[in-house]
């Protein structure tokens, strides 16, 4: 009589190899159970250290951290000082947002629609290479650009428009004794250093979009605007929601562009890094860094709300 | 015809790049006409569509519609409406909105492109679906929304572009059929562009055959069928023998190329040309068999219930004269 089976096969190797073959969920846990650890413990835990730390307090004559549940920590969110620096930066990190997605739009659609072979990999390597290289670099590098000496003076006045500049310079708020000094200087930067983090997921939601859909809408009457309007911009919408995560939440962290470029004025980033260092009172400095986990958790719902995952 | 033209091309090429898609194509499209576009995949018959479209422009000739040239006229501002090969249902709206859009893009208010699409919702049978999402219905649905969507704005042709090609036989005989009882019923000019030869001649009034970016034939589905005017046509619109004048010559017959349908052979006793048997396949209704004259082989149909010798014996077959369509060209 001969059987279907091959014989059982004698090499250790093998015998897993059906053992594994076997039991398929076996496998799964073993793939899943390190980045699991390393989530669960390291990642959430040290998150929920933070959030614990934000509850304590700290005794203002001994310095000493107090580890009794309090709310006063997050009450001192609200002395006028520290609420100006959560509405700068998040006023600030809205803008940023708001200017990348604008300049992204164009670039991602012309990336997803009209580029191809050469074009497309031009600009792949056109997006990735500014985040080859090192962010302070970059920074610094912004920092001479915009500087008085800079080059972008040096333009403004070789085409005599300093003029023009000087009188931008005299606004108030936007304006300081040069852009490098100025919230214009640090909102360029912010733009600059996370503006690929719009375009690559904008370009991926345009890509899945198809051409059929844009040709139906002109069909029924629509005119390009129109379009973009009803057709387009609604399909976008998911990648350009992935896109403002990463430029918005960015921007809410940072403390080194505001550190390098801009007024001295402080940002939530660089409140966190003053309070648990050199002020040394971690529960503030906890609490600061939960304003942004919340910020981002209500941007989410309100997207959610706004319909902005329908077309997922 | 005292009917007006509604699509005119006139001397109309498409060129991308070295490839000519549509090479100086003439085509007189009359008003209230289901008109076919057929050919193999590659032969133009879409450019063309897209052309009445305004997706394309023309590289040279020029298109009326209803009497209007509309070289340079974009898409939006043509009383044409497509029906898409993907059917292209916007995926972020509901069904009464996809239905609606068109509507809602000129400005009409609510309360009425709302009743309007739900009005040819009921035309193509899809009465209640109008909440879903498109996503959520089948293929068949989903190519009776693109069709009310197109149909609600009343457009003066309606461009079909391969729309049946997705859908599975029965569904699509069943399509074949509502969308002609439907044009028949609205009187809008169809233009439906198929690769599908039987789609052809059951549904339309006038076929035009497309082969590399030229149509090689215009006509009626009968007249296309009976009096193919090249082997391509015979080839490509049912099954054919296409004769070569050496065979003709062979037959007795004038040197010219010629068309023989399957069907038109006939088994006889006697007084045919001779010829041996050299296969058959079962096709429920008819027999297929294939025969051969020298190094010609011929397919026949023959009915189911005639007795057919053994395979390799030889057998006597005939024509009626009027069968056997002379060509005038390759």
């Amino acid at each position: 009589m001969t059987t279907l089976a091959a014989p059982a096969p004698h090499s250790r190797l093998a015998r897993l190899s059906d053992y594994l073959w076997q039991h398929p969920k076996q496998v799964l846990i073993a793939m899943l159970i390190l980045p699991v650890l390393w989530l669960g413990v390291v990642y959430l835990g040290s998150l929920a250290t933070l959030l614990v730390q934000s509850f304590f307090s700290i005794d203002e004559f001994s310095g000493l951290i107090k580890h009794d549940w309090t709310l006063k920590t997050y009450q001192e969110l609200f002395v006028p000082a520290n609420l100006d620096i959560i509405l700068r930066t998040v006023v600030m990190s809205a803008l940023v947002t708001l200017a990348s997605a604008i300049i992204a739009f164009p670039i991602a659609y012309y990336a997803a629609r009209y580029a191809k072979g050469v074009w497309k990999a031009l600009f792949y390597i056109g997006i990735m290479l500014p985040l080859w290289s090192s962010y302070l670099v970059k920074v610094y590098a912004w920092k001479l650009i915009l500087a008085r000496e800079g080059i972008l003076n040096w333009i403004f006045t070789t085409l005599h428009l300093d003029g023009l500049l000087n009188v931008y310079l005299a606004l108030p708020v936007v304006g300081g004794s040069s852009l490098s000094v100025s919230y214009t200087g640090t909102f360029l930067v912010f733009v600059y250093v996370w503006l690929p983090f719009m375009i690559l997921p904008l370009q991926a939601a345009l890509e899945r979009v198809p051409t059929s859909l844009l040709e139906a809408s002109a069909d029924l009457g629509a005119s390009a605007w129109q379009t973009f309007r009803h057709v387009l911009l609604p399909l976008a919408l998911p990648g350009l929601i992935a896109g403002s995560i990463f430029t918005f939440s960015l921007t809410l962290g940072d403390y080194i562009i505001p550190q390098i470029i801009g007024s001295s004025r402080l940002f939530i980033g660089q409140a966190v890094y003053m309070q648990q260092g050199t002020a040394g009172n971690i529960p503030l400095a906890a609490a600061f860094s939960v304003v942004p986990i919340v910020i981002m958790g209500i941007y989410l719902w309100l997207a959610k709300r706004a319909g902005a995952f329908n077309a997922l | 015809m005292t009917m007006p033209t509604a699509v005119l091309f006139e001397q109309v090429s498409r060129h991308f790049d070295q490839i000519k898609a549509v090479d100086s194509v003439n085509l007189a499209i009359q008003e209230g006409e289901f008109f076919a576009m057929l050919g193999p995949s590659g032969s133009g018959k879409t450019t063309c569509l897209r052309l009445i479209a305004g997706f394309e422009q023309p590289s040279a000739g020029h298109i009326e519609i209803f009497g209007e040239r509309v070289e340079g006229v974009p898409p939006y501002r043509r009383q044409v409406n497509t029906v898409f090969q993907d059917y292209a249902l916007f995926p972020h709206l509901n069904i009464l909105d996809n239905v609606a859009y068109g509507l809602m893009i000129r400005g009409v208010d609510k309360k009425t492109r709302y009743q309007a699409a739900e009005d040819a919702l009921a035309l193509v049978q899809l009465k209640g679906f109008s909440a879903r999402k498109p996503a959520q219905l089948s293929g068949g649905q989903r190519q009776r929304v693109a069709l009310a969507r197109a149909l609600v704005n009343k457009p003066k042709v309606l461009l079909l572009d391969e729309p049946l090609g997705a859908l599975d036989l029965k569904l699509r005989e069943q399509m074949q059929e509502e969308l002609k009882a439907l044009q028949k019923q609205l009187g809008i000019t169809f233009v439906f562009v198929t690769h599908d030869q039987g789609e052809a001649l059951s549904m339309a009034d006038r076929i035009a055959v497309f082969n590399q970016g030229k149509i090689i034939q215009v006509d009626t589905p009968q007249a296309l069928y009976r009096h193919p005017n090249s082997p391509f046509v015979a080839n490509f619109v049912g099954s054919s023998n296409v004769l070569a004048p050496d065979f003709m010559q062979h037959l007795g017959l004038p040197a010219q190329w010629a068309s023989l349908r399957p069907e038109d052979i006939q088994l006889v006793q006697t007084g045919g040309y001779s010829a041996t048997l050299l296969s058959r396949s079962y096709m429920g209704s008819a027999n297929r068999i294939q025969l051969a004259i020298k190094d010609q082989v011929l397919h026949a149909l023959v009915p189911h219930h005639l007795a057919l010798p053994a395979d390799n014996s030889p057998v006597q077959i005939a024509w009626q004269p009027n069968d056997l369509h002379v060509m005038e060209s390759t």
